[in-house]
């Protein structure tokens, strides 16, 4: 779980920064679009490298779902069921909001990247948005982000994952057995929530700027 | 001093348990909570009730056998600012105010089954120990005392976690009811130890294993049991486990014949 | 002693005992030199073959550091352990409540030590009252155990350059004491208790936890089982073994307020003096003065503060009585009696335990105590307020060192002192008060440890042990292990090659019947009277009269006291006693008067040893028999023995063994702490 959970904040910091790459301008975007399909031609034709970059992606998804899933029902059955105590204090820093609902924004998280997909990648038209545009790729982002909806739903869907990173990315080094003194926790736990931050600050800045016509 | 009690009863693991309120007069800020509880049980037999069934040997916070949630808090100690470290039996009547509510639950957790009112069966940590927490060697056996010498900072490590006392907070505390702090903590003191590192390997992972297996919840990185361990074992011991567990994929000696 | 301190015993001997014939110890040959009588019982000692071991069965009770190690041992050697403790886990012993640390004759300080020197000191520390073959083995295994222990993985204090930390303990001159900080108990507990559920794990020990004993089986004159009460559902179970080891501490909560854990009792060694096993030295109790004063009526155990407090602290009362209820601080140097500095100029704070515990006691009786007032009985049946407490000052100790410098020696303990008082320590000067602590006497063992029942063996503090009158401090430990890790294993084999050709025992069995039936018809008979008072009440009570007549200070006319008001309070609880509930669930009232049954037995044995040693001896002074001075003044010519009681029916009197000890190998002084 930790070793996926890592790999998959680390594709998000990947793409968080192509993202941005719009700000710069459209050209630019699209050429980063455009390259991400032709990477490591001519050695492997085509988007094979896309192909096989997804497929890893998608077995980590898997996995963290997987072991998601094992790790919430021993904790359910671990503490006993429903309705434990009648009175529950906490008295930890890292009992947080963020790490007591990682089940909940992990699911909110999968609905958003099923959908996210969905617009961007499989079935583009059916949002209104094909990729084959005048303005290519960045268009469908133009197209998307127009909509207030969608900007709703990004911000929402953002917040899950800032919280999710937030007691996930410490988690995972303390899980892999990086939490080695009271410091080393609070570096972590910094990071961890600077992580958070700048995943969601460095998504929302787009739609924004494209919602509010900063830039088209 | 007069104090409103509401406290967990059950009169077997079978039967359903609840909470049943009593107050009790005369409390003094000097008495131990557990003598607070001898103070009503001594009031229930006079009126012919059945007194409240809870576990306590040592009283003085060394043996562990004590343990009840109070308020919320297993083991009771909530200071302001910081946790206070402390027992059941260890903490004195003064801490709670005259006309003050306190609720008393047992530990809850699956591998914890409820016998009576506050007393829980925690031989599933015997269980995690059996597994493999101790040193392969029979009496007689042993080389002279000195015969090797052992770094001070890992010996003071080792120590620090062999203070636990098992009572089962840990568990009692975890949202997710894992005993993952008991069990990294004999790790850990075995672990540094030079005489520990023939075993290092399989205890690791027969511990955790049979840790999986006797339903005990796993490990999220909450930290709720070292906030509430009396002993103070740090969180960092889990860490330890983990670190000693990946190795032990990659190593041969790992594997259980 | 005086021909008519002798026909006063008589007299009262005719009341209270009767004299039976001397017992010896007939497995150690003393013909050997010392040192060699050891070794010798090794080799004679008879062995088990490794193929007959798994078809013994060896029952053990208790999980502390004797029976826990005797378990773990038993186990690897490959005989089949059936291990029983009342707590819900075997690391719950209360061996783990030991602070200071465990004697061993390493001599790794190079100061002088030997093994002839820890027994020298045993023995002297004893006030020449222990069995000196057995001690000298103490002393010549003690180096052994530290080697098992530190590859156990038992992290005792080390220094910089790696190697094991050693301190001076309990005024002895060289520096033998290993420790592990204030837990040096916890530590090697928890040593041995992993050795065992390693055991456990090999399938050789059966844990039985939360199972208490509550009769011991002897049929055809041999222990070959136990009687247990499940504690959870009340199940009445009889095992059955070729081998019955007791190791189940000792009866300090007789006195009810004790530094020993709730749960301690004397159910299972009583059990087995009523089946016939001699009881030695019942009133040899140590009473530590370094104890938090009891502070009120529902007060339910004491606690004890590392002794190394006398070491830099000055203790004192108020001279004046009206003194006592002011701040401390307020009274003026000229106005405090620093009473062991005044009597003791030459050893001052650093008296041993039972003199401390004595003075202080003295000044809280003319009233000169501190602290909140407790309700005391009279001899004279008066109802009075006293308090019980002196001062332990580190003011002068804080001056002269610093804060810091106090706070690095004793921080824990103040911090501890702190938590349970209140008081802060640093500012106000402590109070301290002693309280019972350990039990020198036990069932009698000869040299393999096996008691009067054969087949029944006894280690750890539940036998008669080998600190004679009074224990040296860090030497409960040693002998916990010793017993347990390297005497038991070695003795039990030449008892046990015989056990191929003992008789076939079962539940069928007359003498498992009865002791069935004995359990039952008890435990029915408790759930049965229905009277008014508390179990608690009763035995609080107990814990009063015992204190009050049989600890500090003793004397012929409060001990015959004693005596008839134990047969009084012993009738109230079997006609009085409430017991709620049933047998067949958790029932903690039912195991608390179980227990308070045989204290209340065992107390007056207690008394009636104490009245038949009319001489004082380490922790038992009687008043009749001091210096000038009012020192302890022991009586060689006729009592150098140990006074070994053997049962002979409720409401009869107990008969009177004596094993002379004879001391070949050390010479014999009275002690002097002017």
């Amino acid at each position: 779980m930790a070793v996926t959970g890592l790999v998959l904040v680390i594709f998000l910091l990947f793409h968080m920064f192509g993202n941005l790459k719009i700000l710069i301008s459209v050209e630019d975007f699209n050429h980063y679009a455009g390259f991400l399909r032709t990477i490591l031609n001519p050695i492997l034709p085509g988007d094979t490298f896309l192909w096989m970059f997804r497929c890893v992606l998608l077995l980590c998804v898997v996995l963290h779902i997987w072991s998601a899933a094992r790790v919430t029902k021993q904790d359910y059955k671990g503490k006993g069921g429903r309705g434990r105590y009648s009175i529950k204090k906490s008295l930890s820093p890292d009992n947080t909001y963020a790490a007591r609902t990682m089940i909940w924004s992990g699911i909110i998280i999968v609905l958003f990247v099923i959908m996210h997909l969905l617009q961007f990648t499989i079935a583009p038209a059916a949002f209104g948005n094909p990729h084959d545009g005048p303005d290519g790729r960045a268009g469908m982002v133009f197209t998307a982000f127009g909509n207030w909806i969608f900007i709703v739903i990004y911000v929402i869907a953002m917040a899950a994952i800032c919280l999710h990173v937030s007691h996930g990315f410490w988690s995972a080094f303390a899980t892999l057995g990086a939490n080695v003194s009271g410091l080393t926790r609070k570096v972590l736990r910094a990071c961890s929530l600077l992580v958070g931050a700048v995943i969601f600050f460095g998504f929302l800045v787009p739609p924004f700027l494209i919602f509010f016509g900063v830039i088209n | 001093m007069k104090i409103n009690l509401r406290i967990w009863r059950q009169h077997n693991g079978k039967e359903q348990g609840r909470l049943v309120q009593y107050s009790l007069d005369g409390v003094s800020g000097d008495m131990s909570f557990l003598e607070m509880l001898d103070l009503l049980n001594e009031q229930l037999t006079e009126k012919g009730e059945d007194p409240v069934a809870f576990d306590s040997d040592c009283r003085e916070g060394i043996c562990g056998q004590c343990g009840v949630v109070i308020n919320g808090v297993p083991h009771g100690g909530q200071g302001v600012a910081q946790p206070v470290r402390t027992t059941t039996c260890q903490l004195h009547m003064r801490s709670f105010a005259d006309g003050s509510t306190i609720t008393i639950e047992p530990w809850k957790a699956a591998a914890f089954p409820v016998l009576r009112d506050l007393i829980v069966d925690r031989s599933a940590l015997d269980r995690v120990i059996e597994a493999g927490g101790y040193i392969s060697v029979n009496t007689g056996a042993a080389p002279d005392a000195h015969a090797v010498q052992i770094n001070k900072k890992r010996s003071d490590r080792a120590f620090d976690a062999a203070t636990c006392i098992g009572c089962g907070a840990c568990v009692a505390a975890c949202p997710n009811g894992s005993a993952m702090l008991f069990t990294s903590a004999k790790i850990t003191h075995l672990a540094m130890l030079p005489q520990g590192q023939p075993e290092r390997v399989l205890r690791v992972k027969r511990m955790v294993g049979e840790q999986d297996a006797l339903g005990f919840g796993g490990c999220t990185n909450i930290g709720e049991c070292a906030a509430v361990c009396p002993k103070g074992i740090p969180l960092e011991s889990i860490s330890q486990l983990n670190r000693d567990l990946i190795a032990s994929l990659f190593k041969h000696d790992g594997k259980d014949d | 002693m005086s021909t008519s301190a002798k026909e006063t015993n008589a007299e009262l001997a005719a009341q209270y005992w009767q004299a039976g014939e001397d017992i010896h110890d007939a497995k150690a040959n003393v013909a050997l030199p010392i040192d060699k009588i050891w070794p010798d019982r090794q080799f004679t000692s008879r062995l088990v073959n490794p193929a007959n071991r798994r078809k013994m069965t060896v029952i053990i009770v208790g999980t502390g550091l004797a029976g826990g190690a005797a378990a773990a041992t038993l186990g690897e050697a490959g005989y089949r352990v059936e291990n029983f403790c009342y707590q819900d886990s075997p690391r719950r012993a209360h061996s783990i409540a030991a602070q200071g640390g465990i004697n061993a004759a390493k001599n790794y300080k190079y100061d002088g030590d030997s093994v002839y020197r820890l027994f020298y000191d045993t023995v002297k520390g004893g006030d020449y009252r222990a069995r000196e073959t057995n001690v000298y083995r103490l002393a010549a295994v003690s180096a052994n155990i530290i080697d098992q222990c530190v590859a156990q993985g038992v992290p005792f204090a080390r220094e910089y350059g790696g190697l094991l930390d050693n301190r001076s303990f309990g005024g002895v001159q060289v520096q033998r004491t290993f420790y592990a900080r204030g837990q040096t108990g916890q530590q090697l507990l928890i040593g041995a208790y992993q050795a065992l559920e390693r055991q456990v794990n090999a399938g050789t020990v059966h844990m039985h936890t939360r199972h208490e004993m509550v009769e011991l089986i002897v049929a055809d004159g041999r222990a070959r089982g136990i009687v247990t009460r499940d504690m959870v559902t009340g199940k009445i179970e009889e095992w059955f073994a070729d081998v019955v080891v007791l190791a189940t501490g000792g009866y300090g909560n007789v006195f009810f307020l004790s530094t020993n854990a709730m749960g301690c009792n004397a159910t299972a060694t009583w059990r087995a003096h009523r089946k016939g096993a001699f009881f030695g030295n019942p009133c040899f109790t140590q009473i530590h003065p370094t104890c938090i004063p009891v502070h009120g009526e529902n007060q339910s155990k004491l606690t004890l503060m590392s002794e190394s407090l006398r070491n830099d602290g000055r203790i004192w009362v108020p001279k004046k009585a009206e003194d006592c209820e002011k701040d401390p601080r307020q009274i003026p140097e000229q106005d405090r009696d620093y009473y062991l500095e005044r009597i003791y100029p030459s050893f001052g704070n650093l008296v041993p335990r039972d003199i401390a515990s004595r003075q202080a006691k003295y000044r809280c009786d003319e009233g000169l105590g501190v602290g909140p007032k407790v309700k005391e009985v009279d001899s004279d049946g008066t109802e009075h307020m006293r308090s019980r407490g002196v001062y332990l000052d580190f003011s002068e100790a804080i001056q002269r060192l610093g804060k810091d410098a106090v706070e690095k020696k004793y921080g824990n303990l103040f911090d501890m002192y702190q938590r349970i008082t209140d008081e802060n320590p640093y500012e106000v000067p402590m109070r301290i008060y002693p309280a019972v602590h350990y039990t020198m006497g036990g069932l009698w063992v000869d040299y393999d440890l096996q008691s009067t029942i054969p087949g029944l063996f006894v280690c750890g503090e539940a036998n008669f042990s080998d600190h004679g009158a009074n224990r040296l401090g860090a030497s409960a430990l040693m002998q916990g292990l010793a017993d347990g890790y390297f005497v038991l294993p070695n003795t039990i084999t030449d008892y046990l090659a015989d056990s191929p050709k003992f008789p076939k025992v079962d539940t069928k069995h007359p003498a498992a019947i009865l002791a069935r039936q004995d359990v039952e018809s008890r435990v029915n008979k408790l759930l049965s009277i229905g009277g008014e008072r508390t179990v608690d009440s009763i035995h609080k009570e107990l814990g009063h009269i015992m204190w009050e007549y049989c600890g500090m200070e003793r004397n012929e006319a409060g001990l015959v006291k004693a005596i008839g008001l134990i047969r009084n309070l012993r009738k109230e609880f079997w006609t009085n006693v409430k017991v709620t509930g049933v047998n067949e669930e958790l029932n903690q009232t039912l195991e608390r008067a179980g227990r308070l049954a045989d204290f209340l037995e065992l107390g007056e044995l207690m008394c009636i040893d104490a009245l038949h040693r009319r001489e004082s001896c380490g922790g038992h002074f009687r008043a009749e028999s001091q210096t000038e001075e009012g020192e302890a003044l022991r009586h060689d010519d006729t009592y150098q023995y140990v006074a070994a009681w053997e049962w002979t029916g409720e409401g009869h009197k107990p008969v009177l063994h004596k094993e002379p000890l004879i001391y070949k190998s050390i010479q014999v002084k009275q002690r002097s702490y002017k």
